[in-house]
């Protein structure tokens, strides 16, 4: 991180040099991975020829199939509802004041910060003080709050750089506040709304501690099958796993960061 | 409880005809609004966050409450068994400070690791490629962690990816998954691309302009570095700083599964409280609020010292 150092003068930099090394730090182990889930041979230490076995095994793996299920389905079903939630109350503060409007907004961010284990615990204890039973949608419950918070910070973002006249203008010719909020407001935070159940999406998908205490006996998600397999080993089929997923979140997570890195622009440009 | 700025004319009311009912009306039609953008997300959380860590703060204060049992009277208890002795050794005392040391140990490799990577990609790179270079570094952190520290396991156990690599140069083969080294390892693995995202916001509003000022009065590149990057960073710097620390503090995949039996913390602890043999919630309670202390008070100081705009990540 400092200067003072002779090879400053040329070119590549030692910044440079080091950047590469991180880039292939942070990628490596994933490389690792996609390396041995094309292994033959079921021991991960040597090479025994390319395969595609370990794929055809997480594919016909019924376990795992039906907790990717219920994984999409809490996922799903958690975003839809913090989507409406999250976008509303992301309008709501920024266009209140109101006493206790800070204590609002603490509560709003609380979920980002508070360690999961700590969020996860205390719904536990939550529902197990009101005797409600556990289930898909205890999950679902439990999963709406950091959904919420995600989506709705996003939203925030975008909402600091935006035109506010657009949806005056709107009321100043006869539209209802619902018109203006639907036809005007809502186009606008599109790409936020998009972006941010995009992100909301895969921290649900990816989630363990707060799935695991608030699943019911009937309900697996997928990073609770993965967790209580990986425990006991390492296992060829989850590196095939692991590549697909850790493909997928990336995917949605670069769309997302796309999709609002394009919204921003579209704003600048106006 | 709203007051709205600007809202639409009420159709039908008018200043010279109010009256008490009118005005009362006015009033609660102001009050729809608000209520239907803040209400539901409000009660969603407050019943599902805010009730259930009030919860957490009064079983906190039941010693030794476990489920099924009826509850005892409140006290310390759950508070003082942090400083049990177990054969001799304070062993939850160990759990935290383990916790602790992991957490500033990761954050001190995230900072020198990660210092240099986000000052090249702000600063060094071709301005049209920073945002890519930025978002493929911290794509990794939105996949999931339990994926990425299990591909740590295959790198580091004893026939591993590393140990293979050590014996093609004909070197001793090392012993580190189910170490506080690879615990150190995977956290720092873990957070970096954090670290990087938070100095990169900060580094990236530096006002090259005093660099040109400083260097054109005489000053070496490295003065330059001491005596205006870094001053002007050290707000992002700070918040980088905290931001990595409490999220290595609340872990708990990564001691889990790369740590083995000697790298207990906090939050496995925890886990093991709620979800384990001895079913103590009392005391499982006890150590999640401590742990929701450790990062209240390190939001405080994010809050004093750090880079706000730096917490919209």
């Amino acid at each position: 991180m400092t200067l003072p150092h002779p090879l400053v003068k040329f070119r590549p930099s030692w910044q440079l040099i080091l950047t590469l090394l991180m880039f292939v730090f942070m990628y490596l182990p994933v490389l690792v991975l996609a390396f041995f889930s094309f292994n033959a041979s079921p021991f991960s230490a040597g090479w025994g020829g390319f395969s595609l076995k370990w794929y055809a095994k997480m594919i016909s793996d019924g376990r795992m199939l039906s907790a990717l299920q219920d994984s999409l389905l809490v996922a799903f079903l958690a975003v839809m509802i913090s989507a409406v939630l999250g976008t509303l109350m992301a309008v709501g503060l920024a266009r209140y004041k109101f006493p206790g409007k800070g204590l609002y907004q603490g509560m709003s961010y609380l979920p980002l910060i508070i360690p999961d284990i700590a969020i996860a615990v205390a719904t536990l204890v939550f529902l197990a003080s009101l005797a409600i039973p556990l289930s898909l949608w205890t999950v679902v419950a439990a999963h709406v709050v950091f959904c919420i918070s995600y989506i709705a910070l996003v939203i925030s973002t975008r909402l600091t750089g935006l035109n506010q006249h657009l949806e005056e203008a709107a009321l100043d010719l006869g539209a209802t506040p619902q018109q203006a909020f639907i036809k005007v407001l809502l186009p606008q935070l599109m790409p936020a709304i998009i972006s941010g159940c995009l992100l909301s999406f895969v921290l649900s998908m990816d989630d363990l501690l707060i799935s695991n205490f608030t699943a019911g006996g009937g309900t697996t998600t997928l990073p609770m099958e993965i967790f209580s397999r990986v425990r006991t080993g390492v296992k060829p089929d989850i590196n095939a796993l692991s590549v697909v997923l850790i493909l997928g979140s990336g995917i949605l997570a670069f769309a997302a960061e796309y999709i609002r890195f394009k919204g921003d622009q579209q704003q600048l440009g106006k | 409880m709203a007051t709205s700025a600007p809202l639409p004319p009420v159709p039908g009311a008018h200043p010279s005809t109010d009256t008490v009912a009118a005005k009362l009306k006015r009033k609660l039609v102001s009050l729809v609004q608000p209520t239907v953008l803040l209400g539901p997300a409000g009660i969603w959380l407050f019943l599902l966050l805010v009730v259930p860590t009030l919860m957490i703060l009064e079983l906190s204060l039941i010693p030794g409450f476990r489920p099924g049992e009826p509850a005892g009277a409140y006290g310390l208890g759950n508070y003082t068994k942090i400083f049990e002795l177990i054969d001799g050794q304070p062993i939850y005392l160990w759990v935290i400070a383990r916790s602790v040391l992991f957490s500033v140990g990761s954050m001190l490799i995230c900072l020198f690791l990660g210092f240099p990577v986000a000052y090249w990609i702000a600063i060094m790179a071709p301005k049209r490629w920073q945002n890519l270079l930025l978002v493929s570094f911290v794509l990794p952190l939105w996949t999931s962690s339990l994926l990425r520290s299990y591909a740590w396991i295959t790198i580091l156990r004893p026939t591993g990816v590393l140990n293979s690599l050590l014996g093609v140069f004909n070197l001793p083969p090392v012993d580190i998954l189910n170490t506080q080294t690879a615990v150190m390892i995977g956290l720092a693995y873990n957070y970096l691309p954090y670290m990087v995202l938070i100095l990169y916001s900060s580094l990236e509003k530096l006002d090259r302009r005093l660099l040109e000022a400083a260097s054109d009065l005489g000053a070496t590149p490295q003065q330059g570095f001491w005596k205006v990057t870094v001053p002007q960073t050290l707000p992002g710097i700070a918040a980088g700083c905290l931001l990595v620390f409490i999220t290595n503090l609340g872990d708990f995949v990564v001691p889990e599964l790369l740590g083995g039996a000697s790298s207990m913390t906090m939050a496995r602890l925890v886990y093991n409280q709620f979800l384990g043999a001895t079913r103590n919630w009392g005391f499982g309670s006890g150590l999640s609020m401590l742990l929701i202390l450790g990062v209240s008070i390190a939001i405080a100081l994010l809050l004093k010292y750090g880079d706000q705009k730096a917490e919209d990540f």
